[in-house]
C-alpha cells in the first residue's frame, strides 16, 4: 500500500513526489501523481508521435503449425523512443542533463549538495532524486535551495526513460539549465536504461575495493565520467588508485577519471569545471 | 532484477502483437539476446513466467536464442569474438574496441493460430 494517500501501488507502479517549501518534513500532504502498469489485457492503442510502425511481416508454412508474424523489436524499444523524447526536450531547452549512478553509499547525494552549493557553478541546477523509498534525499536537496523533485521507484530497482519524463513534468527545469538526475543506488540494473541524459557519471568510492569496475562492467562500460570519491580517506586504506583505473580502463577505453573528495573538497574543482565545460 | 522490467516489455510487445494479428492463441515467441546484453538468460525465463500471467501468452513457449558476441578493434581493425566484457582485441591486445554483435535483446517473431 502507498504510504502517501493509502492508495494500493502495485507491483511496478511508480510515485513522484514534488517536494515543497512549505510541507517537506510531512509526507502526508506532498503534492503527488501514481502511475500504474496497465493490464495488458484491456483493449489500447500508444500513439508514438516521431516514427511510424512497420507493418508486422507474416510468414505461411503450411507444412508447420501456426503463422509465424516477424516482429524484429527491440525489448527495450519504449523506453528508447522514451528516451530519445527527452533527449529532444532536453536539447530543445538546451539543458544538460547528467544521470548520476552508483552503489549505495559511495557518495552520490553528498557529491550533489556541494555541486550545487559550488560557486564555480554559473548554472541554475533542479533535480530529480531516484529511490527506492523515502524522500530523505530529496529533502536534503531542498535544503539547499533548489528545485527537486523525488521518484520512489517502488518495487522497481532503476529510473527509466518514461518516469524521468513524468518528473520533468513536474519539475519543468528551466532553458539553460543543468539537471542532475540521481538513479537508485544500484551498479547493476540503471546500466541497461537509458533516461535520455546528455551524460552518464559513475561514481565510486575508494572504500568500495578496486575490483568494482570487473565485477559490475556494464556500469563501467556505459557511463562517460567516473568520480572517485572519498579520496581523503586513501592514508588509512590499502587502496590501489592505480589499479582501480586501469580495472575501468579495460571495460571503457574512453573513460574519464576525476578523484575528488566531497568532504574536503579536494579535487572538486575538477568536477564543476568539467560540467562547466559540458555546459554550452 | 532489471530482467523483469525487459520481461513485461517483451510480453507487450507479443501481446500486442498478437492482437493486431487477431491471434486465438500464440504457440511461441522467439527472442534474441546477446551474450553482451547485460541479461542473465535463467533470470529472464524466471521473470517471463510471471510476466505472462493473465496474459494471451500464458501457454505459450519461448524460445531465447543466445546471440554470440562479435567486436571490432578500433586500433588494428581485426574482427573477433570476445568471451566477456573484458575481453581485448585478440590481435593487438587494445582494449579500444566497438562489439557489433551480441547487445541485442529483441523480440524476433511470434507464431500464433
Amino acid at each position: 500500500m502507498c504510504d502517501t494517500c493509502g492508495c494500493n501501488d502495485n507491483n511496478s507502479g511508480y510515485t513522484i513526489l514534488k517536494i515543497q517549501d512549505h510541507d517537506h518534513h510531512n509526507e502526508d500532504h506532498q503534492e503527488h501523481d501514481h502511475n500504474h502498469p496497465h493490464n495488458h489485457d484491456h483493449h489500447h492503442s500508444h500513439p508514438h508521435p516521431g516514427h511510424e510502425h512497420q507493418p508486422e511481416h507474416i510468414h505461411q508454412h503450411p507444412e508447420s503449425r501456426g503463422r509465424i508474424i516477424e516482429i524484429e523489436k527491440d525489448a527495450l524499444q519504449k523506453n528508447n523512443l522514451m528516451a530519445q523524447r527527452n533527449r529532444g526536450y532536453f536539447d530543445a531547452k538546451n539543458i544538460l542533463a547528467v544521470n548520476l549512478v552508483s552503489s549505495p553509499g559511495s557518495g552520490k547525494t553528498t557529491i550533489l549538495e556541494k555541486t550545487i552549493l559550488s560557486k564555480d557553478l554559473k548554472k541554475k541546477v533542479t533535480v530529480i532524486e531516484g529511490d527506492q523509498q523515502t524522500i530523505s534525499d530529496a529533502t536534503r536537496i531542498h535544503a539547499t535551495g533548489v528545485q527537486v523533485i523525488q521518484i520512489n521507484t517502488g518495487n522497481g530497482c532503476h529510473l527509466d526513460a518514461l518516469m524521468v519524463h513524468s518528473a520533468c513534468k513536474e519539475l519543468n527545469p528551466p532553458e539553460n539549465s543543468l539537471l542532475m538526475i540521481e538513479n537508485v543506488g544500484n551498479l547493476i540494473c540503471p546500466a541497461m536504461f537509458d533516461l535520455g541524459e546528455s551524460f552518464r557519471v559513475v561514481i565510486v568510492s575508494v572504500t568500495e575495493g578496486e575490483d568494482k569496475p570487473l565485477k559490475y562492467p556494464y556500469m563501467f562500460q556505459t557511463s562517460d565520467v567516473c568520480l572517485i570519491n572519498k579520496i581523503d580517506l586513501l592514508p588509512h586504506l590499502d587502496f590501489d588508485l592505480e589499479r582501480l583505473k586501469s580495472n575501468a580502463a579495460r571495460i571503457n577505453h574512453h573513460i574519464e577519471f576525476i578523484d575528488l573528495s566531497a568532504k574536503t573538497g579536494e579535487g572538486f574543482g575538477k568536477w564543476t569545471d568539467w560540467l562547466e565545460s559540458k555546459c554550452c | 532484477m532489471h530482467e523483469f522490467s525487459i520481461a513485461l516489455d517483451i510480453v507487450e510487445i507479443a501481446v500486442e502483437t498478437a492482437k493486431a494479428n487477431n491471434a486465438k492463441t500464440v504457440n511461441e515467441v522467439e527472442i534474441d539476446v546477446g551474450e553482451m546484453s547485460g541479461v542473465i538468460y535463467e533470470a529472464l525465463e524466471f521473470a517471463l513466467q510471471s510476466a505472462i500471467k493473465g496474459t494471451i501468452l500464458e501457454n505459450s513457449k519461448f524460445r531465447l536464442n543466445r546471440i554470440k558476441a562479435k567486436a571490432i578493434c578500433n586500433k588494428c581493425k581485426h574482427d573477433f569474438e570476445p568471451t566477456d566484457v573484458m575481453s581485448v582485441c585478440t590481435s593487438c591486445g587494445s582494449s579500444d574496441i566497438s562489439l557489433v554483435r551480441g547487445k541485442e535483446m529483441k523480440v524476433k517473431s511470434i507464431n500464433i493460430d
